[in-house]
C-alpha cells in the first residue's frame, strides 16, 4: 500500500509542475506585458504612472529578464512566500483574493459532489434492479437532460421559477443585511434559503453520469453466480442487493471522483457568475476579460492543483477500497 | 422485399392458418383462429428474416450498420431532424425576413406576434397580424405591445419579394420564405432590447452554433487519433508520457482553463477570426477522450496475425497504424465524433454567455442568451430564453443519433 502511494505521488511532482507552467504560460498570453496592461487600465481611470514605478514594476516581475528567468521568479515567490502577485483590477494581492474566494468554491464543489451522491446512489440502484421498468426509462430521460441542459441554464430556469413563482430572487450567498455580520444561526439559515440552488443545479448535472455508471457496473454484478447463490439460500431481495453486489459495484463510483472534479469546480464557476455568488468564478471573469492575468493565472493554478491533488485522494481511495488495484 | 412479399402470398395460397374447421365449441375455434394466426405471422417473419440474413451474409460492416441504423426509430427521426436545422442554418438568408442587425425602434422587446387566420368576420384567410408598438407601462416599467386602434390588417406574404441577396454568397435570389406587406415587423419569436426580430438571430446563430462543433471536431479528431495511435502502437516510455499528459489534462478543471485562453484573442480580431480561436481553445482540451478509445482498441488489434502479417512484409509503422489498424475502428471514431459535437456545442454556448466567446456583432446561441442573464428581464420578457430549447434541442439529436450508432456499430449488440 505504502509502495502505492510513494508511487503515486512521484506522478504527481511532475504534474505540479506542468500545471504551474500551464498558469504562468495563461499570464503570458495576452499581448502585452504586464506593464503596459497596467498602465493602460490606469490610463483609463486617469492616473498617470510614473517611470520609476514602471521600473519597480519591472523589477518585481523581472519582466526585462528572459522568460525562464521570470518564471522561475514567479514559482520562487509562490513557493516560498505564498506571493502571487498583484492584481491591479482589485488593487490587492492576489493570495489574499485567493484566500478568501478558492475555500468557498472548494467546499460548494464538495458538498454538491457528496449531494449528487445522495441522489444517484439510490436512482442508480433504483435503476438497475428495475430495469427497463417505468423509473429505469425516466431516470434514463432525466439524464439525458441533465447532460444536454448546460449548467448555467438550469441555474437560469430555475432562478425565473423561484423569482416567478414566489418573488424570491437568489442573488449571492447572504442576503444584504447578513453580509458583513458575523456567522449566527440567523446569517446561516439565511444563506439556505440561496444556497441550495446552485447546490442543486451541480448536483443536477453530475447525477447523470453516476446514474449510469453505477446501473452499468450493478447489471453486470447482477447476473453473476454469488448473487444465484445468495438468493437460492433464501436472502430477501433488498438484504441480498445491499450486502453483496452494491459493494463491488460502488468501487467504480470512487474513480467517478476523478472526472467529477474538474466538472463540479468549472460549473461552480459559470453558475457563480449567474447566480452573482462570491466565489471565484466571477473574479476569474473579470480578471481574463480586465486581462489582470497574475489574478486568472492564479486561480486557474490553484483550481488545478486542488482537482489534481483530488484525483490523487481518488485513487488512494480506490486502492484502499479494491485490492486488485493496489497490488498491480 | 419482393422475394419476401411473394413468400406471403404463397403462405396465403397455401391457407396456412386459413382455419375454418367447423367445431362444435365456440371458445375452442376462436383459439384455433388464434393459434392460426401466430403461425401465420411466426412464418412470415421467419421467411422474410431468412431472406434478410441471405442478403446480409455477404455485406461489408458498414451495410450492416447502415440496416441496424435504420432499424432504430429515434436515432432516425433524431437524424432528419437535425438535418433540418442544418438546412435552415445554411440557407438563413432564405428562411427569414430579417437580418441580425436590422432594428425596429417602435419594437422594443415586442413579444412574439399573434397571428390570425380568422378575420374580423369570422372567415378563413391568409395569415395576418395587427399593427402594435411597443410602449413602456409607467407604472411596472415594462414594454408592452400596443394595437393601435385604427388596427391595420398586415398579410404574410409566402416566398415574397424583397431585397436581393445572395444564398451563400454565391446565387443571388431575392425572394424569402414569408415577408410582410408595408412597414410593419413581424416577429415570430418577439424582439430583443434593441427591437431586433430574435428568429432571424437564432437562425443566424445557429450557423455559428452548429457548426463549431466541427471545426473543433476536426482538430481534436486529428490530435485524438494521431497521439491516441502512437501511444498504443508504440507502447513504452512514449505511451506512459502520453497517458500521464492525457490523465493530466483530464483532471484539470476545463472551464477555468478555457475561459483563461479564451482571454488571449485579442479583441480587435474579426467574428470569423474568433470562431476559429474558440474552436482550437475547444479542441485543445477536448482531444483527450478520442486518444483513450484508440488507445484501448489498438493495444488490442495490434496482437492481430494481420498486422504481424504487415509488420513481417516491411510496412513501416505509420502505414500499419494508418493503413490497417485505424480502418477496424473508424466505426468506433464515428461514434465518438457524433457523441463530441453537442459538447462542443454545449462549450462555445457558455463561454459565449460568459462573454468570452464570439463577440457581437456576430451572433451564436450563446451571445442570445446573454440578453437573457437577468432574472427580471426574463421574468418580463420569457421569449428571451427562446435560444436555449434550440440549443437542448440539438444536443439532445445528437445524443440520441450516437446512441443509435453506438448500438448499430456494435456487432455484439443484439
Amino acid at each position: 500500500m505504502l509502495n502505492f502511494i510513494l508511487r503515486r505521488s512521484l506522478i504527481l511532482i511532475p504534474f505540479l509542475f506542468l500545471i504551474s507552467i500551464i498558469s504562468f504560460t495563461v499570464i503570458q498570453l495576452p499581448p502585452g506585458t504586464y506593464v503596459d496592461t497596467y498602465v493602460n487600465n490606469l490610463k483609463l481611470q486617469g492616473g498617470t504612472v510614473s517611470e520609476e514605478q514602471k521600473a519597480s514594476i519591472e523589477a518585481m516581475y523581472g519582466l526585462d529578464k528572459p522568460m525562464a528567468v521570470q518564471y522561475g521568479l514567479w514559482i520562487t515567490n509562490i513557493i516560498l512566500r505564498g506571493n502571487f502577485g498583484n492584481s491591479f483590477r482589485y488593487n490587492r494581492p492576489v493570495t489574499d483574493i485567493l484566500q478568501e474566494r478558492i475555500p468557498r468554491t472548494v467546499s460548494i464543489s464538495l458538498v454538491s459532489i457528496f449531494l449528487t451522491w445522495l441522489i444517484a446512489v439510490p436512482l442508480g440502484i433504483l435503476s438497475a434492479v428495475k430495469q427497463y421498468s417505468f423509473w429505469d426509462h425516466l431516470f434514463t430521460f432525466i439524464s439525458l437532460l441533465g447532460l444536454a441542459v448546460p449548467g448555467f441554464l438550469l441555474a437560469l430556469i430555475l432562478m425565473y421559477a423561484v423569482y416567478a413563482q414566489t418573488g424570491w430572487m437568489i442573488s449571492g450567498l447572504f442576503s444584504p443585511e447578513f453580509r458583513s455580520e458575523p456567522w449566527s444561526v440567523a446569517k446561516f439559515t439565511d444563506m439556505l434559503k440561496n444556497i441550495w440552488l446552485p447546490l442543486l443545479v451541480l448536483s443536477i448535472t453530475g447525477v447523470a453520469g453516476i446514474i449510469r455508471v453505477l446501473r452499468a457496473s450493478l447489471l453486470d454484478e447482477l447476473n453473476k453466480q454469488y448473487v444465484t447463490t445468495a438468493r437460492a439460500k433464501g436472502l430477501s431481495e433488498w438484504q441480498l442487493i445491499l450486502q453483496y453486489p452494491i459493494r463491488i459495484a460502488i468501487n467504480p463510483l470512487i474513480s467517478t471522483l476523478g472526472w467529477m472534479l474538474p466538472a463540479v469546480v468549472g460549473g461552480e464557476i459559470v453558475i457563480s457568475k449567474v447566480l452573482n455568488l462570491p466565489t471565484t468564478g466571477p473574479v476569474l471573469l473579470e480578471a481574463t476579460t480586465a486581462q489582470d492575468m497574475y489574478l486568472a493565472g492564479g486561480i486557474v493554478m490553484i483550481l488545478s492543483l486542488l482537482t489534481v491533488i483530488g484525483t490523487f485522494i481518488s485513487d488512494i481511495l480506490l486502492a484502499v477500497n479494491d485490492p486488485r488495484i493496489r497490488m498491480n | 422485399m419482393e422475394k419476401v412479399d411473394q413468400l406471403d402470398r404463397q403462405a396465403d395460397k397455401q391457407g396456412w392458418g386459413n382455419a375454418q374447421a367447423p367445431t362444435a365449441d365456440r371458445s375452442r375455434s376462436a383459439m384455433n383462429d388464434r393459434s392460426a394466426q401466430l403461425n401465420q405471422r411466426y412464418r412470415r417473419n421467419k421467411a422474410r428474416r431468412q431472406i434478410l440474413a441471405e442478403q446480409l451474409y455477404g455485406a461489408s460492416q458498414y451495410q450492416l450498420m447502415r440496416v441496424k441504423f435504420k432499424k432504430h426509430r429515434v436515432a432516425m427521426l433524431s437524424l432528419y431532424l437535425l438535418g433540418i436545422f442544418y438546412f435552415v442554418a445554411i440557407f438563413a438568408e432564405f428562411m427569414v425576413p430579417y437580418t441580425t442587425t436590422q432594428r425596429f425602434e417602435e419594437a422594443i422587446y415586442a413579444s412574439p406576434t399573434q397571428i390570425h387566420l380568422f378575420d374580423a368576420e369570422g372567415k378563413l384567410t391568409t395569415p395576418f397580424f395587427y399593427s402594435s408598438k411597443s410602449k413602456i407601462d409607467t407604472a411596472t416599467f415594462r414594454y408592452e405591445p400596443v394595437i393601435d386602434d385604427a388596427a391595420t390588417v398586415n398579410r404574410i406574404q409566402f416566398f415574397a419579394q424583397g431585397e436581393p441577396y445572395k444564398v451563400l454568397g454565391i446565387i443571388p435570389l431575392n425572394r424569402r420564405l414569408y415577408a410582410v406587406e408595408g412597414e410593419q415587423p413581424l416577429f415570430l419569436l418577439g424582439a430583443d432590447q434593441l427591437g431586433r426580430d430574435l428568429l432571424s438571430r437564432i437562425i443566424y446563430a445557429s450557423r455559428v452554433s452548429l457548426f463549431v462543433g466541427f471545426g473543433g471536431v476536426i482538430i481534436s479528431f486529428f490530435l485524438g487519433i494521431l497521439l491516441g495511435g502512437i501511444s498504443g502502437f508504440a507502447g513504452g516510455v512514449v505511451d506512459v508520457v502520453i497517458q500521464r499528459l492525457i490523465e493530466l489534462l483530464m483532471s484539470i478543471p476545463q472551464i477555468p482553463l478555457w475561459l483563461a485562453l479564451s482571454a488571449a484573442i485579442p479583441t480587435e480580431w474579426t467574428g470569423i477570426q474568433t470562431y476559429f480561436a474558440i474552436t482550437l481553445v475547444l479542441s485543445l482540451v477536448g482531444w483527450t477522450g478520442l486518444a483513450r478509445v484508440v488507445r484501448g482498441k489498438i493495444l488490442s488489434l495490434r496482437e492481430e496475425d494481420y498486422v504481424t502479417a504487415a509488420r513481417i512484409s516491411s510496412a513501416s509503422n505509420m502505414a500499419i497504424i494508418f493503413r490497417h489498424l485505424l480502418p477496424g475502428i473508424t466505426s468506433y471514431l464515428v461514434v465518438h465524433v457524433t457523441i463530441s459535437i453537442p459538447y462542443m456545442i454545449l462549450g462555445e454556448t457558455t463561454l459565449s454567455f460568459l462573454g468570452l466567446g464570439i463577440r457581437a456583432p456576430d451572433v451564436s446561441w450563446g451571445t442570445l442568451l446573454q440578453q437573457a442573464q437577468d432574472v427580471v428581464v426574463i421574468t418580463n420578457y420569457p421569449w428571451l430564453l427562446l435560444p436555449a430549447v434550440f440549443v437542448v434541442a440539438a444536443v439532445i439529436l445528437f445524443n440520441f443519433i450516437g446512441d443509435g450508432l453506438r448500438d448499430a456499430a456494435d456487432p455484439y449488440a443484439r
